[in-house]
């Protein structure tokens, strides 16, 4: 492998591992804020521990977000050198607005919020969170404008041979962007949704199996209440509020993803046709949606695939809103490329060995046929899913079966399943440009590049060879300890993220106690004298 | 000199000062859990001085580097790509401490916390040292070629200025963080970090003033030079108010210290972001390095907003966590976790049970 097949995998894995952790830290920020002032405005007990339990796992996750998210702000000038000489009058701004206005805010409020239970009073203690929230989501805007850039660079002119940017607000503003935000965000949600559904569901299941809750003759719920903390009738409502919550989370975002995408999908056909195109391996032009096409994928010259089961018209609904426009294949789109953008990488040193080798227009099909199919897949099921467990719980208990018990708290992979697969779908899909072409005649369209001339001159295959094996190791072992911890706090319930539920069961008189022992409705005013913090470490 | 890239030159220096100023004393204290704290008592009392700010304060270092990007790509494409080892090496630091913040008290048994005690201290000691070897570096020299990659290999970044502008970063964070613990606890660690403060300080900021020298040895001016003066006197000053156990004053000396440092060492180098030791001709400047008037105006704008919005809310992140903190606050027990795969009787209490037995676990070491 050269420099720049190592820089790509080293950008792909620390990319796709960052974004396992940022969809739950949106998403499940958003719901912890709405159920803290769920417990503001109605001071029920459920909610407080529905916060706290929540909160816990929420932050268990947000840091590993912010461990790797340091990576991601750093390789593109440590790997991506000519890239970011080349981009960075456009694309460091929104880099350097996400760390001033979003990641200060998402920071900075959310110390307050984990260590100011007691020293702020409940409704500033609440507005933090919501601040600190807000602060991701707009995070996760300035990203997206870089990002869409790279996918439809607007708002610029060539100066010298770099993109040079003269208008902010059609950066700020692409339209690119303003669909892929909300794509993102609700994403983002669907992760939360089956999250709670899943961890909601194993612990009502559990209730059931260890004879707490039991089922009366007409088939609904009857809470009880084991003499274990934490495990009361305020329990079964934790889990039962969580399960709902998280399916109608989860319902509503696959819809809003189905929604928007589909704008997406309508905005790529025309900026960037070759992905789509390759998206459905659709070698000529036609109208067919592909269900299921075999063959040889990865093959560049297009002849060896087969489409065994086309719906007609599909894609041109997916693509133009009506069913009988002709949508152009990956053939003729090659012609378009090569005659727009040349045959070869130009001879010029910044592209290394790689100066002067034929152009590859046609993306790697094998991962943008199957990355589209199972981003759609997952987001589909996940929502199914969410749909027949709003059915089967609609009296407020779930079934028994240690299995579905299983399929649940597995199904909350999907919508990471999901995610991942839309965001390789749509990186891969953009090549061979690191900034793909804006077809719109309006100035731009000389503004592209070549992921080949993007890559680092300076640094050698050995140094990314190195930061790799460093970086996925890394990656690994923190992802089992991560997931390790996730499991142990998820299954530890409500006691895990509020054991002053349990000193005060077991009278555990130890030392100073730093929480409110017992009366779990009335944290959150500042306490005795003594608390100077909320211990979170 | 331009006026706008003359600005954001400014305006990064001015983050990284934030950064080293806020940051330096967390990443002191988290050196300090290995080198200070005498049982885990005192290390959560350590820990939870920063816990409410760290993340917040480390934000700096993003915005220090993402300004670069947009403020002067080439600067910032050169810098990283050059650096990419030692880089890499604080990325890996940066990751791990920020993980065992949140992680250390998770799980209830000794050998974990020491895991992640030695990953706080380590990562901080780390990431200190490669961020000061790293702006030694771009204040001193690399050998950047015409289009400001570097040349001669992954190590070719080498020099005694990198070893300086490391252990003088590391050195300062130590003592930094003495005061800034003085300041913030109360009772037997208070007395100590003090006392250790007024030992080890007129050692400790000999490096920062060393790299300061040498800065002004390769590219100074008289103005750098007074700075350079009256950094020496603020740190005089610290030390004689910290004897006198004037915290708050002795705190803010050595702050007053840091700002002439980095005013000096950043005023010396100016107008040059990157000097390049194979030819002048090759240095990177705030006119060849820096992004256009219009990008530069727009985020000058943002910023003129932005920054001291962030510097208000996390002043008052200070105010509300303003109180010291002690031993006697610690609580008993955290990463407490109740037995709940136990078999339950219902409406019985367990008393004899598994559940009863495994539950109220003492955290104490």
């Amino acid at each position: 492998m050269d420099a720049l097949e190592i820089a790509r995998w080293q950008f792909g894995i620390t990319t796709v591992y960052h974004f396992m952790m940022v969809p739950l830290t949106i998403g499940l920020g958003l719901v912890v804020a709405v159920i803290q002032t769920l417990w503001y405005r109605t001071g029920k007990v459920e909610y407080l521990r529905m916060t706290k339990f929540w909160g816990k796992l929420f932050l268990i996750n947000f840091i590993m977000g912010v461990a790797t998210g340091i990576v991601q702000e750093f390789q593109f000038g440590m790997a991506w050198s000519e890239y970011s000489r080349f981009v960075g009058d456009v694309f460091g701004a929104p880099l350097a607005l996400e760390a001033l206005l979003a990641f200060f805010v998402e920071s900075t409020f959310l110390g307050l919020w984990i260590f100011g239970w007691k020293q702020l009073r409940r409704g500033v203690h609440l507005a933090c969170l919501w601040i600190a929230v807000i602060g991701s989501v707009f995070s996760a805007y300035f990203i997206i404008v870089a990002n869409s850039w790279m996918q439809h660079p607007v708002g610029v002119t060539m100066v010298n041979g770099r993109p040079v940017m003269t208008d902010a607000w059609a950066v700020f503003t692409n339209n690119t962007a303003m669909v892929a935000v909300p794509h993102t965000l609700f994403g983002a949600l669907a992760v939360a949704g089956a999250f709670l559904l899943g961890i909601a569901w194993y612990h009502l299941w559990r209730r059931r199996h260890d004879g707490i809750d039991t089922v009366g003759a007409d088939g609904r719920a009857i809470a009880g209440e084991a003499d274990i903390p934490g495990r009361d009738k305020a329990d079964y409502k934790v889990w039962i509020n969580s399960l709902r919550i998280g399916a109608v989370v989860a319902m509503i975002s696959f819809a809003g993803t189905a929604i928007t995408g589909d704008f997406q999908g309508k905005l790529m056909f025309e900026q960037q046709p070759m992905k789509m195109a390759a998206a459905e391996a659709a070698c000529h032009d036609g109208t067919g949606f592909s269900v299921l096409s075999i063959g040889n994928l990865g093959s560049k010259n297009c002849n060896d695939i087969v489409a065994v089961i086309e719906v007609p018209g599909i894609l041109s609904f997916l693509a133009k809103g009506d069913f009988n426009t002709e949508v152009k294949g990956v053939n003729s789109l090659l012609d378009e490329y090569k005659a727009k953008y040349g045959t070869h990488l130009p001879n010029n040193p910044l592209y290394g060995d790689r100066a002067g080798q034929e152009i590859q227009y046609v993306p790697v099909m094998e991962v943008t046929y199957w990355g589209f199919r199972m981003m759609i897949g997952f987001g589909g099921v996940a929502a199914l899913a969410a749909l027949l467990a709003l059915w089967v719980t609609r009296k407020g208990m779930v079934p028994q079966s240690r299995w579905i018990m299983r399929l649940a708290v597995f199904g909350i992979l999907a919508p990471f399943g999901a995610n991942a697969a839309g965001w390789i779908f749509t990186e891969m899909g953009r090549q061979p440009f690191v900034v793909a072409p804006n077809p719109d005649a309006s100035g731009v369209d000389q503004v592209f590049m070549f992921t080949a001339a993007a890559v680092s001159p300076g640094v050698s295959a050995v140094e990314l060879i190195t930061s790799l094996v460093v970086l996925a190791s890394i990656y690994a072992v923190l992802l089992v300890v991560e997931v390790r911890l996730l499991v142990k706090y998820a299954r530890g319930g409500v006691v895990s993220a509020m054991p002053e539920l349990a000193e005060a069961r077991y009278g555990g008189k130890k030392e100073k106690k730093d929480d409110d022992g017992g009366t779990p409705g009335a944290p959150g005013q500042p306490g005795d004298s003594d608390d100077v913090l909320a211990f979170a470490y | 000199m331009e006026l706008l890239p003359t600005v954001w030159f400014v305006a990064i220096a001015v983050l990284w000062t934030g950064y080293l100023f806020l940051e330096g004393f967390d990443l002191g204290v988290g050196m300090l859990m290995k080198l200070f704290a005498r049982n885990n008592t005192d290390r959560r009392v350590l820990l939870n001085t920063i816990g409410p700010v760290w993340d917040g304060n480390e934000v700096w270092l993003l915005t220090a580097a993402g300004a670069t990007f947009a403020a002067f790509p080439l600067w910032y494409a050169s810098l990283f790509s050059a650096l990419y080892l030692p880089l890499l090496i604080v990325l890996v630091a940066l990751i791990f401490r920020a993980v065992a913040f949140e992680y250390r008290g998770k799980v209830d048994s000794p050998r974990w916390r020491t895991v992640w005690d030695w990953a706080i201290a380590l990562g901080s000691f780390i990431a200190a040292f490669g961020i000061g070897a790293a702006l030694a570096l771009t204040t001193t020299g690399l050998p950047i070629d015409s289009n400001g990659d570097r040349q001669g290999g992954p190590f070719a970044w080498f020099s005694g200025y990198a070893v300086l502008g490391g252990f003088a970063v590391v050195a300062f964070a130590l003592v930094h963080a003495l005061a800034f613990l003085a300041l913030k606890t109360d009772g037997e660690v208070r007395h100590r970090a003090r006392r250790w403060f007024v030992w080890l300080a007129p050692l400790a900021l000999l490096p920062l003033l060393a790299w300061m020298v040498a800065v002004q040895l390769l590219s100074g001016k008289p103005l750098t030079w007074i700075l350079v003066i009256l950094g020496v006197l603020a740190a005089a000053g610290a030390w004689v108010l910290a004897r006198k156990g004037a915290e708050g004053k002795a705190f803010g000396a050595l702050g007053a210290f840091l700002v002439c440092a980095t005013a000096s060492i950043f005023g010396a180098a100016f107008p040059v972001v990157i000097p390049s030791t194979l030819n002048p001709a090759f240095n990177l400047t705030i006119s060849n390095a820096s992004s256009s008037a219009y990008t530069l105006g727009l985020m000058s704008i943002v910023a003129a907003v932005g920054l001291p919005l962030v510097i208000a809310y996390q002043a008052w992140t200070y105010w509300v966590f303003r109180r010291r903190v002690s031993a006697a606050h610690i609580p008993a027990a955290h990463g407490f976790l109740p037995a709940i795969g136990a078999k339950v009787l219902v409406g019985h209490a367990a008393p004899g049970g598994p559940a009863a037995k495994r539950a109220p676990r003492d955290a104490g070491e």
